[in-house]
């Protein structure tokens, strides 16, 4: 599998995009895709909740299993992608390419550097 | 250490993704769970079921004895006919369910749910011992035997390539015993999928080469290898009972819908009789239902039932899936008695809130006709 560069990682699976100083783009990993099959179901949060780091944001379905959202970073959602939520088979296509939430905060830069690199992720991958 | 099956290795190669199914190491899926499950609706798809148990009970005394730790009437069957039954403990809790193959006179297959294999083994030893009739001699082949289920619209053209049984003239529930590929097999035209198809029992050398030949006689015409996955969505869609899910120690056969292979009245009784008489007689306050989903939540075992009016627990999902067919949300709920009419509202609560549901019709699926 291929993990984008510009992207950062957690060991829950999620990926994180750096899209302002303060605002960053969450969805999940083309491995969590690949280990949950045909995904058919997406629960994503309310604008204007506040996260902590590792919380749990929402929920993705596949037809066999159930697995939680959990938040790269603390901070506040800004933005939800309803669209993907009303067809969530587009994740299985385009893990890395459909964003879940936007998640605004003063820290967003650091927190999002402190984070998996692709390469340390796809190792992490590995011993799985 | 998980358990292998003979096929092991051919799912590798096909690329299986590997899991741990009740102690077994067996593909959930390969191409795809919804692809998979469309291959057996519209084509045929292949499952390696060789996890199954299959206990034997032979020589004299063998009719009475599965009479009396089965539910259904096994006397009844013809030689080389089939039938589903349970197994059930003297409280009239499920201990199985299975399926019993008459294979003579005094001779019976019993097929049995791979995690209940060492229970159900121990409960028949111990019931044969009790046993005050002719004792036959009872043993446990799961072992030595594997099994292939090819399902599907096209199985029979499929699989009568590769066996001089006449397959046309097996009708569903009948088996024979006969050469697929030139090994020695039983091929049975039962399934679990709500398609036609068969199942086949052969020793585990010999599955490999029957494994691999149906994929290659069969891949021109659709099919393909399936996992545990789809083989989950496509005996939900008919509402079949899984062992674990609607089928328990706690509940009898005629709240879980086996009324149909409850034979109270057979001669020399069984197992459980007694006690699922009473609850006859007294009335079942529970039943299985299937529910079909209003909005996009999907039931999963475990999930409480709430009435209409969110204003009582009224049972739990059993089982639960997005339904490949029809694209919905579907489960099995065992729910009070009085909700079971078809076009009930009720709602199901899916973490912290409560999406609604109709009680329906069941098989989720209507069945096609038969060609």
């Amino acid at each position: 599998m291929n993990y984008p560069e510009n992207l950062k990682y957690t060991k829950d699976h999620e990926w994180a995009e750096l899209v302002a100083e303060n605002r960053v783009r969450v969805g999940i990993t083309d491995h969590a895709q690949s280990s949950l099959g045909d995904i058919v179901y997406l629960e994503l949060p309310k604008t204007g909740r506040e996260l902590k780091p590792h919380e749990t944001f929402g929920v993705v379905e596949s037809i066999k299993a159930v697995s939680d959202l959990l938040s790269p970073l603390g901070g506040k959602v800004v933005e939800v992608n309803a669209a993907l939520a009303s067809d969530p088979g587009r994740i299985n296509t385009n893990a890395h390419g459909e964003w879940m939430v936007v998640i605004e905060s003063d820290t967003a830069k650091s927190q999002f550097q402190a984070l998996l690199d692709a390469s340390a992720y796809s190792s992490f991958v590995k011993t799985l | 250490m998980l358990k292998r099956t003979p096929l092991f290795d051919e799912h590798k190669k096909l690329s299986g993704k590997m899991v741990d199914f009740g102690g077994w190491e067996l593909p959930v899926q390969y191409s795809g769970l919804t692809l998979e499950h469309d291959a057996v609706r519209n084509a045929c798809g292949i499952f390696d079921v060789s996890h199954m148990g299959e206990l034997r009970v032979k020589g004299p005394g063998a009719v009475e004895f599965v009479n009396h730790v089965t539910t259904n009437d096994a006397s009844v069957l013809a030689v080389f006919q089939a039938q589903y039954s349970a197994f059930c403990n003297p409280e009239g809790g499920i201990i199985d369910d299975l399926v019993v193959y008459r294979l003579g006179e005094q001779e019976f297959l019993l097929v049995v749910n791979a995690a209940n294999i060492d229970k159900d083994f121990s409960h028949l030893s111990t019931s044969l011992a009790l046993f005050p009739g002719t004792k036959p001699v009872l043993t446990n082949e799961s072992d030595e035997t594997a099994q292939i289920a090819i399902q599907g619209p096209r199985a029979a053209s499929i699989l009568q390539e590769l066996t001089p049984v006449n397959l046309q003239e097996m009708k569903t529930y009948w088996c024979a015993p006969g050469l697929v590929c030139g090994e020695n097999a039983l091929i049975a035209r039962t399934g679990y999928t709500g398609e036609d198809g068969f199942e086949i029992y052969t020793g585990r050398e010999s599955s490999k080469k029957i494994w691999n030949s149906l994929l290659q006689v069969g891949s021109p015409f659709g099919l393909l290898p399936c996992g545990l996955g789809a083989r989950d969505t496509l005996r939900l869609e008919m509402k079949y009972a899984l062992y674990g899910h609607e089928l328990t120690e706690t509940t009898n056969p005629l709240e879980t819908g086996l009324g149909w292979i409850t034979k109270l009245g057979k001669t020399g009784g069984f197992i459980g009789k007694e006690a699922i008489a009473r609850v006859k007689a007294a009335g079942q306050t529970r039943c299985l239902a299937g529910v079909l989903s209003i909005g996009r939540g999907i039931p999963r075992q475990g999930y409480e039932v709430w009435d209409e009016t969110r204003s009582r627990i009224i049972g739990h999902i059993t089982s639960g899936t997005q339904s490949p067919s029809l694209k919905r949300a579907i489960g099995i709920a065992l729910i009070d008695k009085i909700h079971e009419r078809s076009g009930t509202r009720v709602t199901v609560k899916i973490r912290d809130d409560f999406h609604e549901f109709e009680v329906c019709k069941t098989p989720f699926l209507e069945k096609k006709k038969e060609n």
